[in-house]
C-alpha cells in the first residue's frame, strides 16, 4: 500500500468520526435535499382546477377486493385464449410451408447424391427440428409478447404484484415476483433475468428457482394437446373454451406449487426474513402501439425465437442419430425407452415419455414431436395433421386420460430447459443453484405425478 | 453488485475507442419514461419497460447532431444516487467516474417534487447537467402547470420540456445539449447547503481530500459521501485518481455483450 | 388538532399525516428516504390491496406500496 494511500485512508476515518459526531448524516442529507425540492416545486408547479384523477378510478376498480381477483384470472384466460386460438391457423400456415422447403432440399440431396445418412442428420434432424420450432412457437410468441408488453406498458403488473404480495409475503417471497413469473409466461429464461428488479439476493434466488413453474410458451403447446385429449379421453369433448379451462387450471396449480415452494425454501434453503418491500404503482399510461408492436416483436419475440432454434438444431441432429442407429433390432431410442418405461409407469406416463423430455432439454417444442416419432417407430419427427390424428395414436400406444393428465404437470413442473439453466448459471453464478433449480422442479413433478397416479389406480380410476 | 460495477467502467473503456465525439450519461427514476428519451434520440431498437428497476443493464446508443456522433449510455432507472442498490451504484459511479461530458437527468413531470432530489443529487456531482421535464403531454392532463423558465432559472442548469412518446421537444433537447457540450455554454447549477453542522464537518474533509483527488473529482462531494460513510465508494476513487481500473476485463467484455443482446 | 401519534398502519385510507418518525435503521431506512419519506414529509393513505396488506400510500405526489412490516415502525401525525 503505498504512502498516498494510507493518507487516504486516514482521512476517510477522519471523516467517519466526524460523521458520527455530527449525528444520522444520511437523515440530514436527505432532508436538506427535500427541504430544497419542496421549496423549488413550490415556486415552479402550478395546479389548474380540480381534474378528475382517471387513475384513482381505474385503481378502485383493478385492486378492489371483489374485482381484482377476478379481473387478474380474466385477463390471464383472455391472454392465452386470444394466444391459443390465434396462433392455430398460422402455425399451420407456416407448418405447411417450411415442412415443404424441407421437400425441396430433400430434392436437392438426391439430385446431389448426397449419402442417406447426411441428408437424414442434416434435413430430416436438423432442418425439421428447426422448423417445428419455428412453427410451433412463432405465432403464439407473435401473439402473447405484444398483449404482454400492453399490459406492462399501461402500468398494470405492477397492480398485479400489489393484488398478489400478500401470498407472496405469506410464502416468505417478494411481490415483484409477479412480474418475473409474468415474463416467465413468455419464456422462462426471460423471466429469470427479470428477477434482477428483486434487490435482496435470498428473495431474487426463490424467484429464480421457481420461475420454471409458470409455463413458458415452449409448453403451451404441449399443455393445450394434452389438455384437450384428457377432455375428449374423459368428457369425449374438448371445445376451445374447456380446454382454456383446463390449461388456465393448470397454470393456477402452476402458480400454487411457486407459492408452496418458495414458502419451503425460505424455511430451509434461503431461511431469513423479507426484506424491504416498497413497490411504486406508476401512473397508467397509453401504449403507443407502434412502437410496442415493433418493440416486442423484435426485441422479444425474434430474441427468444433465435435462441430457440439454436439450440434446437443441434437436438435435431442428435435425436435423429438415436432414431437411426440400431443396436440389434431395435433403435437407441427404442433401448432407452425400453429401459425407462417401469419408472414412466410408476408416474403414470411411459418410458418414451420420460425420454422425449430428457431428449427436449434443449426446448421444450420439441417434446411432442420426438414422442410421436418414438410412437411410430420412424426414423424422422412428423407433426400429427390433427388433434385427432394425435389422440388415435396415443391411445393405440396404451394412453388414458391419465397419462394425458400427468403429462400436463409433468410439463408444468419438471426440470427447465437448457436455455433457461444456462441463464440461471449466468445470473447467479453458481453451480450448485442451477443443480438445484433442475433437481428441485423435477423433484416436484414425480413426486406429484407418482402421488396422482398411485391415488387414480388405487381409486380404481383407470 | 460488484460484478455489475466493474461492468460500468468496462463499459466506458469500450466507450472511449468508439468513434464518438461526446459521451452522455442519461440519468432518471424509474417510470418516467427515461427509455423512451433514449430510444427516441438514439432511434435504437431497445425495449421500455413500466416497472422500476426495469433497464438494469447499460444501453448505449448513437445519434448525428451538426456532424457531431453523440453517445448516449441510458443508466439504471433510480431514486438517488446514494448507493442503496447495485443500480443506484452503478449510475452514481458513470457519472463520476465515467467522464460523461454531460448528464441529462430525465425527470416526470407530472411528479417533479420527487424527481428533482436525483437531479439535485446529480448536479452536485457535476456542473455539466441537463434536465428533460418528460411526459409534459401527462402533466398537461392532469392540470399541472411547470414554470419552466424559472425552474432554469432556479437549478441554473438547461430545462427542455419533452413529450419523448410523441417525439416533441426532443430537437431542443439535442441543441441544448450541443450548447453545453461543444459551445461550452457556461452553467453554473444550484449550489445544495446543508445544515451548519455538516457544512463545517465538509469544509474540513474538504480541505484534506483536495490534494489526493488532483482536480478530476468533486471534492465537496466526496467530502459529503465520506463524511456519509459511504465505504463503496473508497476503492473507486483510489482506482481512479490512480488510473489503475478493476482487473477483471472479461467480466466487462461479458457486461458488454448482454448490452448487445438487448439492444 | 385532537390527535396523537400513530404508526402509518393504523392510519385510515383516505387521511393524511405527516411523518414523525422513521424507526428503522440501515438499507430499509435507506430505501424509502429515498422515496421522499423523510420526517415532515405528508403521506396519505391510498388504498389497501384485496387481502389488506399491502396499503398504498400517497407520497410527494408518487404511490408506493407497503407492507404492515414497514408502515409499523413509522410514526406519523393525522391531519384533518
Amino acid at each position: 500500500m503505498s504512502n498516498e494511500e494510507n493518507c487516504f485512508q486516514g482521512i476517510v476515518a477522519q471523516a467517519q468520526t466526524a460523521g458520527a459526531e455530527v449525528g444520522p448524516v444520511r437523515d440530514q442529507l436527505v432532508l436538506d435535499l427535500y427541504r430544497q425540492t419542496q421549496e423549488i416545486a413550490r415556486q415552479v408547479v402550478k395546479r389548474q382546477g380540480k381534474k378528475e384523477d382517471f387513475d384513482h378510478k381505474i385503481d378502485d376498480f383493478v385492486t378492489s377486493k371483489y374485482f381484482g381477483y377476478p379481473l387478474m384470472l380474466t385477463l390471464l384466460s383472455l391472454i392465452l385464449w386470444l394466444t391459443v386460438s390465434g396462433a392455430n391457423y398460422p402455425s399451420q400456415l407456416l407448418s405447411n410451408l417450411l415442412f415443404g422447403f424441407g421437400s425441396h432440399l430433400t430434392a436437392l440431396c438426391q439430385w446431389l447424391k448426397a449419402p442417406d445418412w447426411l441428408h437424414g442428420i442434416l434435413v430430416l434432424g436438423l432442418y425439421r427440428c428447426m422448423a417445428w420450432v419455428i412453427s410451433v412457437m412463432l405465432p403464439p410468441m407473435a401473439i402473447f409478447f405484444p398483449l404482454f408488453t400492453f399490459l406492462e406498458e399501461l402500468g398494470y403488473l405492477p397492480r398485479v404484484a400489489f393484488n398478489l404480495d400478500r401470498g407472496f409475503k405469506r410464502a416468505g417471497a417478494h411481490g415483484k415476483q409477479v412480474l418475473t413469473m409474468c415474463m416467465g409466461f413468455g419464456c422462462n429464461a426471460a423471466g429469470v433475468t427479470a428477477c434482477r428488479i428483486i434487490e435482496s439476493p435470498r428473495e431474487r434466488l426463490i424467484a429464480t428457482l421457481t420461475n420454471n413453474f409458470v409455463p413458458c410458451n415452449g409448453r403451451f403447446p404441449t399443455l393445450i394437446a394434452m389438455a384437450a385429449i384428457f377432455l375428449s379421453a374423459l368428457v369425449g369433448t374438448a371445445n376451445n373454451l374447456l380446454t382454456t379451462g383446463l390449461v388456465v387450471g393448470v397454470v393456477v396449480f402452476g402458480i400454487l406449487v411457486t407459492l408452496l415452494i418458495s414458502r419451503l425454501l425460505s424455511q430451509t434453503l434461503l431461511k431469513g426474513v423479507p426484506s424491504t418491500f416498497t413497490l411504486e404503482l406508476p401512473p397508467y399510461r397509453w401504449p403507443k402501439m407502434g412502437t410496442l408492436l415493433i418493440r416486442s416483436v423484435l426485441d422479444r419475440t425474434l430474441f427468444v425465437l433465435v435462441r430457440a432454434v439454436v439450440v434446437a438444431a443441434p437436438a435435431g441432429m442428435i435425436i435423429w442419430i438415436l432414431a437411426n442407429v440400431y443396436i440389434g433390432e431395435v433403435s437407441i431410442i427404442g433401448h432407452l425407452g425400453g429401459f425407462l418405461q417401469g419408472f414412466g409407469y410408476l408416474l403414470g406416463l411411459d418410458g418414451y415419455i420420460i425420454l422425449a423430455f430428457l431428449l427436449g432439454l434443449p426446448a421444450n417444442e420439441i417434446v411432442i414431436p420426438i414422442l410421436i416419432m418414438s410412437y411410430l417407430s420412424e426414423g424422422v419427427m412428423v407433426e400429427p395433421s390433427s388433434i385427432e390424428d394425435l389422440h388415435r395414436l396415443l391411445v393405440a400406444n396404451g394412453w388414458t386420460w391419465l397419462t394425458a393428465l400427468n403429462m400436463m404437470l409433468f410439463s408444468l413442473l419438471h426440470f427447465p430447459c437448457a436455455t433457461t439453466l444456462l441463464t440461471i448459471r449466468k445470473e447467479t453464478q453458481s453451480l450448485k443453484w442451477t443443480v438445484l433449480a433442475a433437481l428441485i422442479p423435477t423433484g416436484v413433478a414425480i413426486l406429484v405425478c407418482f402421488l396422482v397416479a398411485q391415488l387414480a389406480r388405487a381409486c380404481g380410476l383407470v | 453488485m460488484n460484478c455489475q460495477h466493474v461492468g460500468t467502467l468496462k463499459v466506458l473503456s469500450k466507450l472511449n475507442q468508439d468513434k464518438s465525439d461526446a459521451v452522455i450519461a442519461l440519468a432518471g427514476n424509474p417510470n418516467t419514461g427515461k427509455s423512451t428519451v433514449f430510444n427516441g434520440l438514439t432511434g435504437l431498437k431497445q425495449h421500455t419497460g413500466n416497472w422500476p428497476g426495469k433497464t438494469v443493464v447499460l444501453a448505449k446508443g448513437n445519434y448525428r447532431y451538426r456532424n457531431k456522433i453523440i453517445t448516449l449510455v441510458d443508466l439504471p432507472g433510480t431514486y438517488s444516487l446514494l448507493a442503496n442498490s447495485a443500480d443506484e451504484q452503478v449510475a452514481r459511479d458513470f457519472i463520476c467516474f465515467g467522464n460523461p461530458e454531460a448528464t441529462i437527468v430525465v425527470v416526470d413531470a407530472t411528479c417533479l417534487e420527487r424527481n428533482l432530489n436525483l437531479v439535485l443529487q446529480v448536479i452536485e456531482i457535476t456542473p455539466r447537467a441537463i434536465l428533460c421535464v418528460n411526459l409534459i403531454d401527462e402533466a398537461k392532463r392532469k392540470g399541472i402547470v411547470i414554470d419552466f423558465p424559472k425552474l432554469e432559472a432556479l437549478l441554473g442548469i438547461p430545462v427542455v420540456p419533452t413529450a419523448a412518446r410523441d417525439k416533441v421537444g426532443l430537437a431542443a433537447l439535442k441543441e441544448s445539449l450541443h450548447q453545453v457540450v461543444f459551445e461550452h455554454k457556461q452553467l453554473q447549477p444550484l449550489s445544495i447547503r446543508y445544515q451548519e453542522r455538516i457544512e463545517v464537518a465538509v469544509a474540513t474533509i474538504q480541505r484534506e481530500i483536495e490534494p489526493f483527488l488532483r482536480g478530476k473529482i468533486n471534492s465537496r462531494w466526496v467530502a459529503l459521501r465520506l463524511l456519509d460513510g459511504d465505504t463503496t465508494l473508497i476503492t473507486e476513487i483510489l482506482n481512479y485518481i490512480s488510473g489503475t481500473g478493476p482487473d477483471s476485463w472479461e467480466q466487462g467484455s461479458n457486461e458488454l455483450k448482454a448490452v448487445k443482446c438487448y439492444e | 388538532m385532537g390527535y396523537a401519534e400513530i404508526t402509518l398502519t393504523a392510519l385510515p385510507i383516505g387521511q393524511q399525516a405527516r411523518v414523525v418518525n422513521v424507526g428503522m435503521q440501515g438499507l430499509t431506512r435507506n430505501r424509502l428516504l429515498d422515496l421522499g419519506l423523510v420526517p415532515s414529509s405528508l403521506v396519505k393513505a391510498v388504498r389497501k390491496s384485496p387481502g389488506g396488506d399491502p396499503v398504498a400510500y400517497k407520497v410527494r405526489g408518487a404511490i408506493i406500496a407497503l407492507r404492515s412490516e414497514e408502515s409499523r415502525l413509522i410514526t406519523v401525525w393525522p391531519l384533518d
